[in-house]
């Protein structure tokens, strides 16, 4: 599961999701792997704005992940004059793109539910006394 | 048969969830070509758009548009782990009526042939409510349910006919093979059978109504009813 994805998910209980310690779930005993993947400047630039950068520096942290700056970079900085990717870009795709938690937990800070992360995919089902 | 009230949720893991996982890769191989609707829907979207794909299956529609990113989600886990091919999307295994997503967040939402798969009028209508309740203000959710007007079908159905039906999935077994080392056996035909709640004409609109959306778009493709719809101002 990417790193992206984090900013993307919260408890499943009902009775967390107006709890703000709920968001976002906390990696714990996690594997990471780093995947490959293709990168695409249109996306990221777009996904930018939509991206809780103090979110991000949280997991990272509780990851081990060296520490991200203080603010998100620039679009501005993400292409040189010739039009390729700077580092600036190539660095914020292999963070949000290419680590991955692939075994692992994400525990709900409100209830302190654990999900299971298997091979890369997160397990949200609940048992039904906990829906 | 009528509507399976009694539990809802038992109900649906015996003649939905279970029959999924068991026939998934079968299941994946017939499922390869989007549906025009659908799309046209997720093309039409701005690069950087944050959306979901709430009962993915095996994430066709994960293939449509690179520049967008899809949280998808389905109840199988064997479903899920084959719909995890398509980047840069991101795939787990999740409950519709328990979705783990931030309230008032994402600028679309799909969910393709799942939502009949619920088996009470009240469930179905809560799944809508709960694929809503995730979009932005302005967020729009593409809604695909199975019609019962499915007179150019081979099924037969049409209308005022029996709503709650039980629809078999035949998985073909291999003939023998003969082979020096005794070849393989022959396997039988395997078939399951799974729960589904037929719209009829309006029925999808009435719900998505209850549900507290208000219907953008909604019309009849290929045996189904589908809806873009918003979430309405009363709540949050
Ligand atoms: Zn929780």
């Amino acid at each position: 599961m990417k790193l992206l994805t984090l900013n993307f998910l919260t408890c499943a209980r009902k009775t967390c999701k107006t709890n703000p310690a709920a968001f976002p779930l906390h990696p714990r005993e996690a594997e990471l792997e780093q995947i490959e993947a293709e990168i695409n400047p249109l996306l990221i630039q777009n996904l930018l704005p939509r991206i809780n950068w103090e979110v991000l520096k949280t997991i990272s942290q509780e990851l081990g992940l060296p520490s991200l700056p203080e603010s998100a970079p620039d679009s501005e900085d993400f292409m040189t004059e010739e039009g390729e990717p700077t580092q600036t870009l190539k660095d914020l795709h292999t963070l949000l793109m290419e680590m991955n938690v692939q075994n692992g937990k994400l525990v709900c800070g409100s209830c302190e539910h654990e999900y299971a992360i298997k091979e890369g995919i997160a397990n949200f089902l609940l048992p039904s006394h906990m829906v | 048969m009528s509507e399976p009230v009694a539990n809802g949720e038992a109900y649906e893991e015996e003649h939905v969830h279970e029959v999924y996982e068991q026939i998934a890769s079968h299941f994946s191989s017939t499922r390869y070509k989007p549906w025009p609707i659908i799309e046209r829907f997720l093309q039409g979207l701005a690069p950087g758009s944050v959306g979901l794909d709430v009962g993915c299956g095996n994430g066709k529609y994960l293939a449509v548009n690179r520049d967008i990113f899809i949280v998808a989600s389905d109840r199988s886990p064997n479903l899920a782990t084959i719909a995890t091919t398509h980047p840069p999307h991101s795939v787990c295994v999740a409950d519709i009526l328990s979705l783990p997503h931030p309230a008032h967040t994402f600028d679309f939402a799909i969910s393709i042939a799942v939502i009949h798969h619920l088996s009470t009028a009240t469930r179905r209508t809560a799944a809508i409510a709960s694929l809503l309740a995730p979009l932005r203000r302005g967020g729009r959710a593409l809604i695909y349910v199975w019609a019962l007007e499915q007179e150019g079908s081979r099924r037969g159905w049409s209308e005022g006919m029996e709503q709650d039906v039980m629809v078999p999935w035949v998985m073909r077994g291999k003939k023998a093979k003969k082979g020096k080392g005794g070849g393989e056996e022959a396997q039988e035909d395997r078939t399951f059978h799974r729960y589904y709640h037929l719209y009829r004409r309006g029925e999808l609109e009435e719900s998505v109504r209850e549900a507290g959306g208000v219907v953008v778009e909604a019309g009849y493709e290929k045996d189904n009813w589908w809806a873009i719809v918003e979430r309405g101002e009363g709540e949050g």
